[in-house]
């Protein structure tokens, strides 16, 4: 069984994992996804940028959960299906909030704005060809 | 220089689930606004269609759609995309030519016709549309994001979900006697909390439908609705700004906001500027308002547009619902055509629909929902892609 990411570049999957964005040469804003073309700070020049990993701790911005099965392009993990969390989360060094599923065994009852999560890679769906891919997701501390 | 676009007709095909092609409620609508006016097609200068991206190239170039429908007159025609901001942006080029002398008579449509269930991108694989990619890697529908707000607003300001189902019940009561309205029945907030959670705290109840419908408007120059002796009402503003730089608010479709680290964010939220620049434009303020129409796309969200135009402070948006005062009857009803709780949205229409609402009460002609000596009223939406628009008219 071979495992990958579902987007290549958005994460890094080793032992901690980490979110991966850019952060621009000249005026230091950070981007998640990953911006390598123009700084988007309108008040900045700046097209060139490092790839950063981001904070892989962060607080809960707020929280919600998907009860109905989400249309495509989502590829179901079960069947039946089962619903997930979501949670949106600050990252205080970046400035950043980011959107990411909630761990699995995790639901809204474990979630409350300003709670501790921490990034991990888990399965997110298996492909036609049986490949598992993978994504970010957000962990109750 | 804004008093001299005038609204001289609005007209509306009803919202519901009709299944028939976009353009045939677009031409309804179109044909009701002209008789509310009094003009003629042949009177039309300028069509300006709001696009709906579901139903083919028809709606991609959905002005010369309705005006072909209608039979070709020569018009000028336009066509304006803006998600949810569709109608206020087809609405705000139509007034840029009348401003700018180029035509005395434009006529404004927005139709739709919406798949079920939840909206969805459109098919094949986009890896670099962050719409697309929301769906694929998050399972992030609409009514997901419409819940992180209304999660926010119970752990901020102690925000309950009998307050949300409180606005689905006050827009039902006042959706009642709308005969355009899809939605006309009363909902107890029982029926709330029976309804099963979509995107917890949100239940189905607190989320709006997708519909199908039309809306139309006419716009004419002061001068011109002067010649012709027709009723008008005055087209004070119509925002249709951009966020500004850092957006801190996570939006629809994004999967992350602006980074705050080399530029700190500014006072007003996106949605606060949206009806900031509609009162300076309009060199009105909230205390002027008798009225408003505000996006409903949850019950929840209602709540924060109430703050987002400025009817009352942070936080207290709980307490001016409770108070009644935005009820029919209350100081200052939002929603009185019953919202999107009712109507439920069709996209490039939903902002004409509140500027028709909105011209309908100023007229005094909202019957079984009038809002009594209403002089002003405003709108008030937003979409994804850094899209929203507020519209004020006045008497």
């Amino acid at each position: 069984m071979t495992t990958a990411p579902a987007i290549e570049g958005w994460f890094t999957t080793g032992d901690p994992p980490a979110l991966v964005g850019t952060r621009c040469r000249e005026c230091g804003t950070v981007f998640f996804p990953r911006e390598e073309a123009f700084c988007r700070n309108p008040g900045c020049a700046g097209e060139a940028f490092d790839e950063v990993e981001l904070s892989r701790r962060g607080r809960v911005w707020s929280y919600t959960d998907a009860r109905y099965q989400p249309p495509p392009p989502y590829v179901p993990a079960s069947d039946p299906y089962e619903p997930f969390a979501l949670a949106a989360v600050s990252l205080e060094a970046e400035g950043l909030v980011v959107l990411g599923q909630v761990a699995s065994g995790f639901g809204v009852a474990d979630l409350k704005v300003g709670d501790e999560v921490e990034l991990v890679v888990e399965p997110l769906y298996t492909d036609d060809d049986g490949t598992v891919r993978t994504t970010w997701r957000w962990r109750p501390v | 220089m804004n008093d001299d676009v005038a609204v001289v007709g609005v007209g509306m095909h009803p919202w519901g689930k009709w299944g028939r092609p976009f353009r045939s409620y677009g031409v309804h609508a179109a044909r009701e606004a002209l008789a509310d006016a009094g003009l003629d097609w042949s009177d039309v200068q300028l069509m300006v269609g709001g696009e709906t991206v579901r139903n083919g190239y028809a709606g991609y170039v959905a002005g010369a759609t309705f005006a072909q429908a209608l039979g070709w007159n020569g018009a000028r025609v336009a066509t304006a995309y803006a998600a949810c901001a569709t109608g206020a942006q087809a609405l705000d080029v139509a007034r840029a030519r009348i401003l700018a002398g180029m035509c005395d008579v434009a006529l404004v449509v927005g139709a739709d016709t919406t798949p079920k269930g939840f909206l969805a991108p459109n098919a094949g694989e986009r890896w670099d549309d962050p719409d697309w990619l929301r769906f694929r890697l998050l399972g992030m529908t609409n009514p997901a994001y419409f819940a992180l707000y209304a999660r926010r607003r119970m752990d901020l300001y102690g925000a309950t979900v009998e307050d949300f189902a409180a606005v689905k019940v006050k827009n039902a009561r006042h959706g009642l006697a709308n005969p355009r309205a899809r939605y006309r029945k009363a909902v107890t907030a029982e029926e709330v909390a029976a309804s099963p959670v979509v995107a917890d705290p949100l239940r189905l109840l607190d989320i709006c439908a997708t519909s199908d419908g039309g809306a139309a408007v006419v716009l004419t120059s002061a001068s011109f609705a002067r010649s012709r002796g027709l009723s008008s009402l005055r087209l004070r503003a119509v925002a249709t700004v951009t966020p500004t730089f850092p957006n801190t608010v996570i939006e629809m479709p994004n999967f992350a906001t602006d980074s705050t680290v080399a530029v700190a964010p500014g006072e007003l939220t996106f949605r606060d500027s949206i009806a900031h620049a509609a009162y300076e434009e309009a060199g009105l303020g909230p205390e002027d308002v008798s009225l408003a129409e505000v996006y409903d796309l949850s019950t929840a969200l209602e709540l924060d547009w109430y703050e987002n135009i400025g009817l009352c402070k942070p936080g207290d948006a709980e307490g001016l619902l409770r108070s009644g005062d935005t009820a029919l009857g209350g100081r200052v009803p939002v929603n009185p055509s019953g919202g999107l709780a009712c109507f439920g949205e069709a996209v490039p229409a939903q902002a004409l629909a509140q500027v028709c609402e909105v011209a309908w009460q100023l007229w005094g002609r909202a019957e079984g929902r009038q809002v009594e000596g209403a002089t002003v009223g405003i709108t008030a939406n937003q979409g994804l892609f850094g899209h929203g628009s507020s519209v004020v008219l006045s008497v």
